[in-house]
């Protein structure tokens, strides 16, 4: 069962690569990305790794994934003119792609692991404690201050953001929810009587 | 033939696709009443009848309306993205039904017992976004796809706070387990050892984000009928719009569900001494539904800025406090380790 559902998820994720590079349009793109990202939570699933599984849903295709649909979806772009200028670096692309799997077939072709570390290799959770708990443990305990930068580097990232995108423009009417809550219908309204045919 | 379907491939497949029917079956026929329900109260507070011709008391309305959906012509936009186009409502439909497979209905009648349920739950209905993003867009047509952003940004906006909310809970049961958060508010004193109590303030930022995360009244800027075209399902006409709707409905009683769960105890009797059961957890879940169809009748509709200024100004910020609070009150074990059920053992 679980081998079957390896290969399922596993063949998913490169149907889904595929899918995201070869897309003509830049919106089934994003969408065959968000399918890649689901397939790969399943295989996190599968090793036992199910709270970072879920986070990866929860970040990655709840978060990342719908800005960049937002973004993708927004851009005017011109398909045939971006076809147009694939074509032209075609050529260099084929060749970096060439380099990349070549320098990675001489990496990995060699590469062999000793039976003393296979013997070594823990599982993924203790057995006794829940994975999230495990996370928890070493987040919180033994990585706090990488945590804590971590979250550091990403408060300057948003921060930046803001400073970047902020702009005081004088003259814009801004509505204040707290002046409207606080109007006083005594102030603010008239009553007045119209006679027929009169008006005021 | 016991053993066929504990272990063998197919059996388990199959007591897997049985068991998922039992929950899905009474589900969607308890959703039509839950429909009708919601039609009648609405119309009870505004004086009127509401549907009263198919049937008794118009009990059969919402079957009614199921085969009318049914039997109307799927349009098409002309320039519509066929496959998003149908495979949006489709997904939020199924995104919807996905959800319940970690909800607990009794001890032990839960089809997924997961160490990361309410994880799992957080990670499907952000999903479900997707469902009206691409619905919008699919449609190829301004006013859908307007109306998806639009909705898009009320959603995420809420489920910010609905995760934070959740994270109170969370810290006080020790455990991500829907059950072991039940279990956890199982205590002698009834219904006041659940957790609405010690977590009132987040109960009520629950129901509201709840309230927005599911596009209910009075959060409902993207189908606002009344005042702006359908939002997203614009362009959608007979099954696809059911499947929206009915994957609509059904997120909403799983809210009202969650809410159960959360903070009112599940599957436990009230009272000490009556036995605990499937139908307590009915009952509260009704409850918290009739509360919903309430909402959409006495609160009129809130201004798109207004419902961002709550969700981002209001409910992120009291909700970021609740958790810093709680997990002080937790580690100090304030009102006899009311905050802290782990320690407590129950």
């Amino acid at each position: 069962m679980i081998t079957f559902s390896f290969y399922l998820f596993a063949i998913t994720v490169i149907i889904a690569g595929l899918g995201t590079v070869m897309a003509r349009n830049p919106v089934h793109s994003v969408l065959w990305l968000i399918l890649a990202f689901l397939s790969s939570a399943g295989l996190f699933v599968l090793l036992g790794a199910e709270f970072v599984a879920m986070l990866l849903v929860i970040v990655y295709v709840g978060a990342v994934a719908v800005l960049f649909l937002f973004v993708v979806m927004m851009l005017d772009v011109d398909f045939a003119e971006l076809k147009a200028e694939m074509a032209r670096y075609m050529p260099l692309a084929l060749l970096i792609g060439v380099v990349i799997l070549m320098q990675l077939g001489l990496v990995f072709g060699v590469w062999t692991t000793s039976d003393l570390a296979e013997g070594q290799r823990a599982a993924v959770t203790p057995d006794d404690i829940h994975n999230t708990e495990a996370l928890g443990l070493l987040i919180y305990d033994r990585y706090f201050l990488l945590f804590q930068l971590a979250g550091l580097v990403l408060l300057v990232a948003m921060i930046g953001a803001i400073v970047l995108t902020m702009r005081h423009r004088p003259g814009v009417k801004r509505q204040d929810v707290l002046q409207q809550m606080w109007r006083d219908p005594a102030k603010t309204m008239e009553m007045k009587d119209v006679k027929p045919g009169q008006g005021l | 033939m016991y053993e066929f379907f504990t272990t063998t491939g197919l059996g388990i497949a199959l007591t897997l696709l049985g068991e998922s029917l039992l929950i899905v079956v009474p589900l969607l026929v308890a959703l039509a009443f839950l429909l009708y329900a919601d039609r009648k109260i609405w119309a009870a507070v505004q004086m009127r009848r509401g549907p009263n011709v198919v049937g008794v008391f118009g009990l059969l309305q919402s079957f009614a309306d199921f085969l009318k959906y049914i039997t109307k012509e799927v349009v098409i936009p002309a320039g519509a993205d066929r496959f998003v186009f149908f495979l949006a409502p489709m997904m939020s439909f199924v995104l919807a039904m996905v959800a319940w497979a970690v909800i607990p209905f009794n001890d032990g009648w839960v089809l997924a017992d997961i160490n990361v349920a309410i994880l799992y739950i957080f990670a499907v209905s952000s999903l479900e976004v997707y469902g009206v993003i691409m619905g919008g867009w699919a449609s190829n047509s301004k006013y859908p796809f307007l109306g998806a952003l639009r909705s898009a940004a009320q959603m995420i906006s809420y489920e910010v706070s609905i995760g934070l909310i959740i994270i109170g809970v969370i810290l006080t049961t020790g455990s991500l387990n829907l059950t072991d958060i039940v279990k956890a508010q199982d205590g002698s004193y009834g219904l006041f050892s659940w957790y609405w109590l010690p977590h009132l303030p987040m109960l009520v930022l629950f129901f509201i984000s709840a309230l927005a995360e599911t596009n209910r009244p009075p959060f409902d800027l993207p189908e606002a009928e009344s005042e702006l075209v359908a939002g997203y399902q614009v362009e959608y006409s007979s099954t696809p719009f059911l499947l929206f709707m009915i994957g609509e409905y059904v997120a909403i009683v799983l809210m009202c569900a969650l809410v159960t769960l959360l903070f009112f105890g599940g599957w436990l009797s009230p009272i000490p001494g009556l036995p605990d059961g499937f139908l307590w957890f009915v009952a509260k879940a009704c409850a918290v539904f009739f509360m919903f169809s309430m909402v959409k009748a006495v609160v009129p509709r809130y201004r798109y800025d207004q419902l961002m200024r709550i969700g981002w100004k209001v409910l992120l910020p009291l909700s970021i406090a609740w958790v810093v609070i709680v997990a002080f009150l937790a580690q100090y074990g304030a009102f006899g380790g009311a905050y802290a059920r782990w320690t407590i053992g129950g």
